[in-house]
């Protein structure tokens, strides 16, 4: 009885050994967490969490000072990532935050803008070229539509333009014939592969 | 809206399956012809069950149900099931076995092309660990009328000795124990040229399903070579060492269900490696283990048991013998 | 090399059914009413529009120019008006529209005066922008601009060069009825490319059902007289015309997804865009038309020569679309596309329209599990395994779709064509593919956007230095009793509570004023470029630091 309990404990003794040299010659040299959130946020840099932009955001929540369900442009493919990242369990959008929207980029309507310069120093990302009294543009490429310069627009030329989809931005669909649509009983609704 | 190809192979999952259940049908004829009906009723029964079984849990599991029932999968197990075990065994084990690959072995891991272990094996190993004396009694040939045989199948008394016995391989390995040798155990009456009396045949008419199965490219040869193979290979080698103890390869291939695993039970796709040389592990493996069953083990048979152990090896398999993609022939498989 | 052929894993041999097509000759087409001519038609940048609305325009005139290099131009093909220039359906899968050129023909078809080029004499790289500028591009379906191509890979040489006259999709013949009219075209053509690339041989691959073609181009062949030139015929299996394939077939080597072939020493090109190569260098005919099968559901299937913009109704018209017709396919039947509409105009990828009925093309059944059968496995020319795929782009695990070498497949539809289960495989491949490349598009904007915000809080922040820096230089100019005035005035209140406190304060205020101003002594003499290297150098210690500080939690 004794030999056992006493193999038992070595052995206990001996693995947890093994383990803690293990973790201590093979830790992980991969990126710091914050680098790593910071990857999942969208870097739309709108300040909707509450912080100046996503990597004030990542610190928040590598220091646990803020949870993960407060970036609407994230969405909630971006909770779940974090959660799956931290290992906590998924919530829905915090809708104090706001809400997930379609994309969207800014538009200045170039006849009333007054050249004020304001929106280029509102934006967080650099989308936005003029000069002084000169008229301005908004590089739609760049804009990550955080919206953050239509507030300070003295003009209200600005307005948000959803993102149509194009040729190059087209998606193949996830096919749609599935088994699992159709219905046990037999209602008036058709399957969806023949509303398809 | 659908995409291309707009062209299709007339093929069908139906269409492989009755193909296979076409090529299961030498194999049940010989063995009916040799050894009575109760074979025919085990299939009739097992039939009944499978489809009571799979129309239910498709329900349940709120899939389409004829369509699915008509693909022909519940049929096929059931059919390898019946062939698997003993023909006088009475109705409610097959029924229960039965059962249990479909409920538990397949649907319960997500239906069709989801299940992990070959549900035919599945039935078989659970019925011969719950009641091995029953799955022990085979029935010899000419044993036994067809009224009995159903009135067994049914539930009756049996009279032990009198009309059922063992497989050749239970009868070899109850000789070997009483300490005969090899040799003098096959002179007893059940052994017949290679193997069992009348197994032979059977045997061959497996061979003779599987090798339309072949022809008609439903399986390819990697499992069937393999399996034959290793399992002549190793009986060999270890009947070169002592042929007083250990049966000859010839032995080995007809007799048991070596024939019927070959062609028809390893080769069950969902189930099974599929990559080509993942295949010739998997058989290979299938046929070792087998034999070790068979030659050290405490069951007379050991396929079931070696190809549900395969099974659990697969994935493994699998990812390891990827074949080279075209234009990456150096390696870097995944 | 001569009279061995190799041969590619796996393959289909459906029903050619290219028999109707080829009865009669190709036809040209008369003009419709109006051309809708795309100005993106091609792998790489959209053309720049160079005509506005009203302008008149001539035959072959560039209507838009190249975007860059990875880029081609499109041209009028006949004379006449400009009457829009707006987004008009595609022929895509997406049903979206793109900007074209709308042009109304005179009906006169006056040619634009032809530029004088002299390719013998130009440089290689001259004769490249020169086919760029003529909008040759790659017209067996692929349409990669055709100049990129002629550039010798990393060994500088190219060994072989292959003519692609396979054409193993059931239904299209228009390479094969181009390669029985144009022959002698398309192989000066090739000897100009043999030139180009300084290739050592040309090889013609043609499928053993095509026998009046190779014939042809062994006459044409021998009449030439070049002995590097030779007619392969290769046995009929699809996709033996994957330019991939049909190179493994004949030469043996295996391109891998992601290499460019001439790194292999060999370069493929299709006989029709050989033939427009020739044209373009020897007649400065930009690429305006092109041969379009028109079969399926049709009375009259034939191979049609039309103007690049016409409404494929014209075409339909012409060939007598059958009322039963369910759907439009661009393409064969293996890898077309169904078309949104038939307004929709022929561009440079449009080798064939095919009508379907549900009794030519029956709609596929109803989807069933995979049984993991392998048939895929053994009908995929990539030697991929098409089921593995499928299971994980099923299941969104694109990860894993990647280490299966989703990339390699070249969407030839065989694994589709042979799988019991009939699962919709190349469905799920082209959804995980294009949703990679989004994600692919998105990481790529959102790195771009954090890189552009860290610089403007890195300049925001110098900037603020600066300032702070400045002031700090006034301040030290002037005697340091009055800041440490200052300080106490800014203090009356704690100065109140606790005098010695308050001294404590004052002194750290001139203290501190001090160092300021020493430091600004130090760095106000410096460059600008120096300055921005201690910023950045600071800017890496304080990201450093939020690592170090970010570390912490894991
Ligand atoms: S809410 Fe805006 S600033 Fe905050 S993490 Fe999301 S995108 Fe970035
Ligand atoms: S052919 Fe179809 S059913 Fe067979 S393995 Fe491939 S995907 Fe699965
Ligand atoms: S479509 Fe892709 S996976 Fe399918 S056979 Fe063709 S190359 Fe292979």
């Amino acid at each position: 009885m004794i030999e056992a309990l006493l193999v038992m404990a070595g052995l206990a003794l001996a693995l947890g050994a093994a383990l803690g040299a293990a973790s201590v010659l093979f830790r992980t040299q991969g990126d710091p967490l914050v680098d790593k959130i910071d990857a999942i946020l969208p870097q739309t840099q709108c300040g909707q969490c509450g912080y100046p932009g996503c990597k004030p955001y990542a610190t928040a929540i590598a220091g646990g000072d803020a949870d993960i369900n407060q970036c609407p442009p994230g969405g909630d493919e971006g909770v779940r990532k974090l959660a799956d990242l931290l290992g906590r369990e998924y919530k829905p959008l915090n809708a104090e935050h706001g809400v997930e929207k379609e994309k969207a980029v800014a538009f200045i309507d170039e006849a009333t803008c007054i050249g004020c310069t304001l929106c280029i120093q509102a934006c967080p990302v650099d989308a936005i070229v003029g000069a002084a009294k000169q008229m301005h543009t908004i590089v739609a490429d760049l804009c990550t539509g955080c919206e953050l310069c239509i507030a300070p627009c003295p003009a209200d030329c600005i307005t948000m333009e959803t993102v149509t989809e194009t040729l190059d931005s087209w998606k193949w669909r996830y096919p749609v014939f599935e088994l699992k649509v159709e219905p046990l009983q037999v209602s008036a609704q058709p399957p969806a592969k023949e509303a398809a | 809206m659908y995409n291309s190809p707009f062209l299709r192979q007339k093929t069908s999952v139906r269409r492989v399956m009755t193909t296979v259940l076409v090529a299961m049908l030498p194999g049940i004829i010989v063995h009916v012809w040799l050894f009575g009906i109760g074979l025919l009723l085990q299939i009739a029964i097992a039939s009944a069950a499978a489809l009571a079984c799979e129309a239910g849990m498709l329900a349940l599991r709120r899939r389409p149900v004829a369509r699915a029932l008509g693909d022909g999968s519940a049929l096929v197990t059931a059919w390898l099931i019946a062939v698997c075990l003993p023909p006088l065994l009475p109705w409610w084990m097959t029924v229960l076995g039965t059962s249990f690959a479909l409920v538990i072995g397949k649907h319960l891991y997500g239906g069709l092309g989801q299940n992990p272990f070959n549900p035919a094996m599945l039935a078989y190993c659970l019925l011969i660990v719950s009641f091995p004396a029953l799955m022990s009694q085979w029935p010899g040939m000419q044993g036994s009328d067809a009224a009995t045989q159903l009135h067994w199948v049914l539930g009756g008394e049996r009279a032990l000795d009198a009309v059922t016995g063992a497989t050749p391989l239970d009868a070899l390995r109850t000789g070997l124990r009483g300490a005969a040798d090899v040799d003098t155990v096959l002179q007893s009456p059940v052994f017949g040229f290679v193997a069992g009396a009348g197994w032979e045949w059977v045997a061959l008419a497996w061979a003779a399903g599987g090798l339309l199965l072949l022809a008609l490219r439903i399986i390819t040869w990697h499992i069937p070579a393999a399996f034959l193979g290793t399992l002549a290979a190793v009986a060999g080698i270890a009947w070169l060492i002592d042929p007083s103890q250990f049966a000859s390869p010839a032995f080995h291939l007809f007799a048991g269900g070596s024939m019927l695993a070959a062609f028809f039970i390893a080769t069950d796709p969902v189930s099974g490696a599929t990559t080509p040389r993942g295949k010739l592990v998997f058989a290979a493996g299938i046929a070792l283990i087998a034999w070790l069953i068979r030659a050290f083990g405490a069951f007379p048979d050991g396929i079931a048991f070696a190809v549900l152990l395969m099974n659990i090896c697969v994935p493994l398999i699998d990812i390891r013998t990827q074949p080279p993609v075209f234009g990456h022939k150096n390696g870097d498989a995944p | 090399m001569f009279g061995k052929l190799f041969s590619f894993n796996g393959g289909v041999k459906p029903d050619p059914s290219k028999a109707d097509s080829t009865r009669e000759p190709i036809a040209r087409l008369p003009l419709p009413p109006q051309l809708v001519v795309p100005l993106h038609q091609h792998i790489g940048g959209t053309p720049r529009p160079l005509v506005r609305p009203g302008d008149a325009v001539l035959r072959g005139q560039r209507i838009g120019a190249a975007d860059g290099n990875v880029s081609s131009a499109v041209h009028a093909p006949t004379s006449g008006r400009v009457v829009a220039i707006e987004p008009r359906l595609m022929p895509h899968a997406s049903g979206l529209s793109s900007l074209a050129v709308v042009i109304e023909p005179d009906g006169q078809d006056h040619r634009a005066e032809r530029e004088y080029f002299d390719w013998h004499a130009a440089s290689p790289g001259e004769v490249r922008d020169f086919l760029r500028d003529a909008g040759v591009v790659g017209l067996g379906g692929a349409v990669f601009p055709s100049h990129l191509k002629l550039t010798p890979g990393k060994q500088g040489q190219t060994d072989t060069l292959i003519l692609n006259g396979a054409e193993c999709e059931p239904f299209i013949t228009c390479d094969d009825m181009l390669m029985r009219a144009e022959a002698e075209g398309i192989l000066r053509g090739a000897l100009i490319m043999k030139r180009l690339l300084a290739a050592r041989q040309v090889l013609v691959g043609i499928e053993d059902n095509k026998p009046l073609a190779a014939a042809a181009l062994k006459a044409a062949a021998l009449a030439l007289g070049d002995a590097a030139l030779e007619i392969v015929v290769i046995p009929t299996r699809y996709p033996a015309g994957g330019a991939k394939q049909l190179i493994r077939v004949l030469t043996g080597i295996e391109v891998p997804h992601g290499s460019r072939s001439t790194d292999y020493g060999v370069q493929c090109f299709n006989v029709a865009t050989s033939l427009a190569i020739w044209r373009a260098l020897e007649q400065g005919e930009p690429l305006t038309r092109r041969i379009v099968t028109v079969a399926g559901n049709v009375e009259r299937p034939r191979n049609f020569d039309v103007a690049i913009g016409t409404p494929i109704s014209h075409l339909f018209d012409a060939a007598g679309l059958r009322p039963d017709t369910d759907k439009l396919i661009m393409g064969g039947p293996m890898m077309g596309i169904p078309l949104p509409g038939i307004e929709a105009p022929v561009v440079k990828a449009m080798n064939c329209l095919l009508a379907s009925s549900p009794t030519l093309f029956p709609p596929p059944e109803a989807e069933q599990p995979c049984i993991r059968c392998g048939e895929c496995a053994r009908a995929c020319p990539a030697d991929l395994q098409p089921f593995e795929l499928y299971w994980h782009s099923r299941a969104r695990n694109f990860g894993r779709a990647q280490e299966y070498h989703l990339f390699d497949c070249i969407e030839c539809g065989c694994c589709a064509y042979v799988c019991p289960s009939h699962i919709p495989l190349v469905d799920y491949y082209r959804y995980a593919k294009s949703e990679i490349w989004a994600r692919e598009r998105e990481k790529d904007a959102a790195d771009s956007a954090r890189e552009r915000f860290e610089f403007r809080n890195w300049r925001a922040e110098r900037e603020k230095e600066e300032k702070a820096a400045k002031l700090a230089a006034r301040a030290a100019a002037k005697p340091a009793a009055k800041p440490a005035a200052a300080g106490a005035a800014a203090a009356p209140t704690s100065m109140a509570d606790d005098p010695k406190k308050a001294l404590i304060e004052a002194a750290m205020a001139r203290a501190k004023a001090q160092k300021e101003a020493v430091e600004a002594k130090n760095t106000g003499s410096l460059t600008t470029a120096q300055q921005a290297q201690i910023d950045a150098t600071e800017a890496r210690r304080a990201r450093a630091a939020e690592l170090a500080d970010g570390d912490k939690p894991e």
